[in-house]
């Protein structure tokens, strides 16, 4: 394919795939070995009141005040969870439950009662996102990635969520070695002096920024994926966190490209003539990997367990 | 409005509707209480996702058989079978690999729901049947309910209500504790799978109602809004089919009542409601039981601080402990002790003695360790046992004040 079909048509919505995966992939290692996996899918039910509460206040979609939103309700729902947990005394994983649908529930209803049919808000484009609309017109070939006048007019999400993914990558270079520690032995991290309370609730805020940043460009569906099956593909592969760190990053742009690329151009392969869900594929693919490597991964069993228990 | 919607007199769809949600209600709180006992409430959740690829191949079969597409039967069934392959993938991956239960979960979950996404937007682009209606399985759609559809959902609810009912027992057990289950000999991987199996069943029920996003809610919340309520498995079980039955039947009257109140989620909040005054006021396990706990615990301990200072002349400058003491008339408004007051204290510092001599003797060891410092000696010893400690100590004396 030339430059000029490819440029403005796929280079942006791919790249932008590429950074939500890889930004959400990053704090997946470590929620998936702390056993948090699902947190992911709590924050990603949450995040629809948060911005359907933003569009109510503010009257217009734009991209501040949904974030603004989106990450509020998150931390509602952390604070909820937590409460929940700790006042009635039940288990994690049920007070997650119960929080995240009834304010998903909560969003729902609130988009059915106010007049939103006007805007482009519904509960489809929260779930599978619009990356294939996420288009850069202006551009005319490679020759306008050097070119100011066009790159003026790149869609604003992949300026966010590459900012998003430097984010990212920051706060886990910064607490590399406190994660780590605290991850793997949280009371020899307490008793070295770190904070493991305050670095998991920054942990969890760090997974929220990405997944709120990447739900406004590719829906929550990537971000559910993206959260868990590159970084749980990594640990069939490696028993070392900087190698399982490295190959969650391949197998989330691997998923990403592919994904697109098969959403893209795979009906028009099987004689189609549309696209199918990006979002919807990116998921996909990243199953398919998943699949493969806990069917041949090197460390896919539990070390010391005896096969088949 | 509303109380016609709750005594069924707002038309056919309604009652319709009002019925079977409060039948899905009751199977799914007692399916979900099992499922929450067993710690495992989430798998509901990748249950649930898992359905939408199975509900888009059927529909896509049944179209290019020519059919309509929509049959819900047909539909259910789908769903069903790739909910049992989502459930099975999530088994495999837990016990074959390292994933934790939790990763298990949320892989299946994603990774089938994309897909499923994926199909919805093959059959959009394919434009065979009529696919309008297909996406109200996500959400639930109850406007077009017929009553072929509520004879399933009502069929679907008294098997899975049945088959809990035979199997409670071993279910029970299993959830409790499962290695002595199978210490028993009771096969708990079958049985887990029965478990889930009834929780898949509620799931394709339930996907016309409230959808496949939201059920998840009516396995869950009235499960553990029952727990507060009682400390025994068999009534959590009948209380969550309760609270689940009555937040469906409630839920959809009231979506009913008024436009633009979806089914699903207004069920999803009652249910909610339903929870958060149960955790406020359960009378045990209650935020507010454990607060008035609370406040007799410290008044007890303020109470008794206040009268051995008494006793051994101490002034006492704590304000709860001075207003308890006066409040209690045994002490009078400037702060010096009543008749009653003093007798109090005297009792008080005279216990304590006791206390002093009994953790003192190894042989008391026993009733030693129930020494907290509010327990009165007379709930642990007996009355020949407290007048043997008092010839070792001189009796009462008397309070200087």
């Amino acid at each position: 394919m030339s430059g000029e079909e490819f440029v403005p048509l796929s280079l942006t919505p791919m790249l932008i795939g590429v950074f939500a995966a890889v930004a959400c992939a990053l704090p997946g290692n470590f929620l998936l070995l702390r056993r948090q996996a699902l947190i992911g899918d709590a924050i990603s039910h949450v995040v629809l009141p948060g911005i359907v509460v933003a569009f109510l206040l503010t009257g217009m979609i734009a991209a501040w005040p949904m974030m603004l939103g989106a990450a509020g309700a998150a931390l509602v729902a952390v604070v909820l969870i937590e409460a929940i947990r700790r006042l009635g005394r039940i288990e994690p994983g049920a007070a997650m439950g119960v929080v995240f649908t009834t304010m998903f529930a909560f969003g729902v209803l609130l988009l059915e009662q106010s007049d939103t049919s006007a805007v482009h808000l519904d509960v489809e484009h929260a779930l599978y996102g619009n990356l294939e609309s996420l288009i850069w017109l202006d551009a005319t070939g490679w020759r306008s990635l050097l070119d100011p006048q066009a790159l003026r007019y790149l869609p604003v999400e992949l300026p966010r969520m590459a900012l998003t993914l430097a984010g990212v990558c920051l706060f886990i270079a910064l607490f590399w070695r406190a994660l780590k520690i605290s991850t793997f032995d949280e009371g020899f991290a307490r008793t070295m002096g770190i904070r493991t309370n305050l670095l998991g609730l920054g942990l969890v805020i760090t997974a929220a920024v990405a997944a709120v940043a990447a739900f406004d460009a590719v829906g929550s569906i990537i971000v559910i994926a993206m959260f868990i099956c590159p970084a749980a593909s990594a640990r069939m592969m490696t028993n070392r966190l900087e190698a399982q760190i490295g190959w969650s990053v391949g197998f989330a742009v691997l998923a990403a490209v592919l994904g697109y690329v098969l959403a893209g151009y795979g009906p028009l392969w099987l004689g189609g003539q549309d696209a199918v869900s990006t979002a919807g594929m990116i998921a996909t693919v990243s199953g398919g990997v998943l699949a493969v490597t806990a069917k041949c991964g090197p460390c896919r069993s539990r070390a010391g367990a005896p096969a088949g228990v | 409005m509303l109380l016609d919607a709750l005594t069924l007199q707002l038309g056919y769809n309604a009652t319709l509707v009002a019925i079977g949600a409060a039948l899905l209600g009751t199977a799914a709180g007692i399916t979900g209480t099992f499922l929450f006992l067993r710690k495992r409430a989430l798998v509901s959740d990748a249950v649930s996702h898992a359905t939408l690829p199975g509900v888009c191949i059927a529909f896509l079969l049944m179209a290019l058989a020519g059919g309509d597409g929509r049959n819900l039967a047909g539909l259910l069934l789908g769903s069903a079978v790739s909910a049992g392959i989502g459930l099975w993938c999530m088994n495999w991956l837990t016990r074959n690999t390292r994933l934790a239960e939790d990763a298990a979960i949320g892989a299946v979950l994603s990774v089938f729901f994309g897909f499923g996404i994926v199909l919805l937007t093959v059959i959009q682009t394919l434009g065979v049947g009529r696919q309008a209606g297909l996406e109200g399985f996500l959400l639930g759609s109850t406007a077009g309910m017929l009553y072929s559809d509520a004879l399933v959902i009502a069929a679907g609810g008294a098997v899975t209500l049945l088959l809990v009912l035979l199997t409670r027992r071993p279910m029970t057990l299993v959830a409790f504790d499962p290695e002595y289950a199978a210490a028993r000999g009771l096969p708990v991987d079958r049985i887990d799978l029965l478990m889930m199996g009834l929780v898949m069943a509620v799931t394709v029920v339930g996907l016309k109602i409230v959808g496949l996003i939201l059920i998840v809610a009516l396995l869950i919340i009235p499960a553990v809004t029952a727990r507060f309520w009682s400390e025994r498995s068999d009534r959590v079980v009948l209380l969550a089919g309760l609270f689940g039955g009555i937040a469906a039947y409630i839920g959809a009257a009231l979506s009913a009542s008024a436009p633009n109140l979806p089914t699903g989620p207004i069920i999803v909040l009652v249910s909610f409601a339903l929870f958060a005054l149960s955790l406020l006021l359960a009378p045990n396990r209650g935020v507010l039981a454990a607060m008035l706990r609370h406040m007799r615990f410290q008044r007890r301990v303020h109470l008794r601080q206040g009268l051995l200072a008494l006793a051994q002349g101490q002034a006492i400058y704590e304000s709860l402990t001075l207003r308890l003491l006066r409040r209690a008339g045994l002490l009078r408004a400037d702060g010096v002790a009543t008749a009653k007051g003093r007798a109090r204290a005297a009792k008080a510092l005279r216990d304590e003695r006791r206390w002093e001599v009994v953790r003192g003797d190894v042989t008391q060891e026993a009733a030693a360790a129930l020494y907290d410092g509010l327990r009165d000696i007379e709930t642990v010893l007996t009355v020949d046992q407290i007048q043997e400690i008092d010839r070792r100590i001189d009796g009462p004396r008397e309070v200087l004040s």
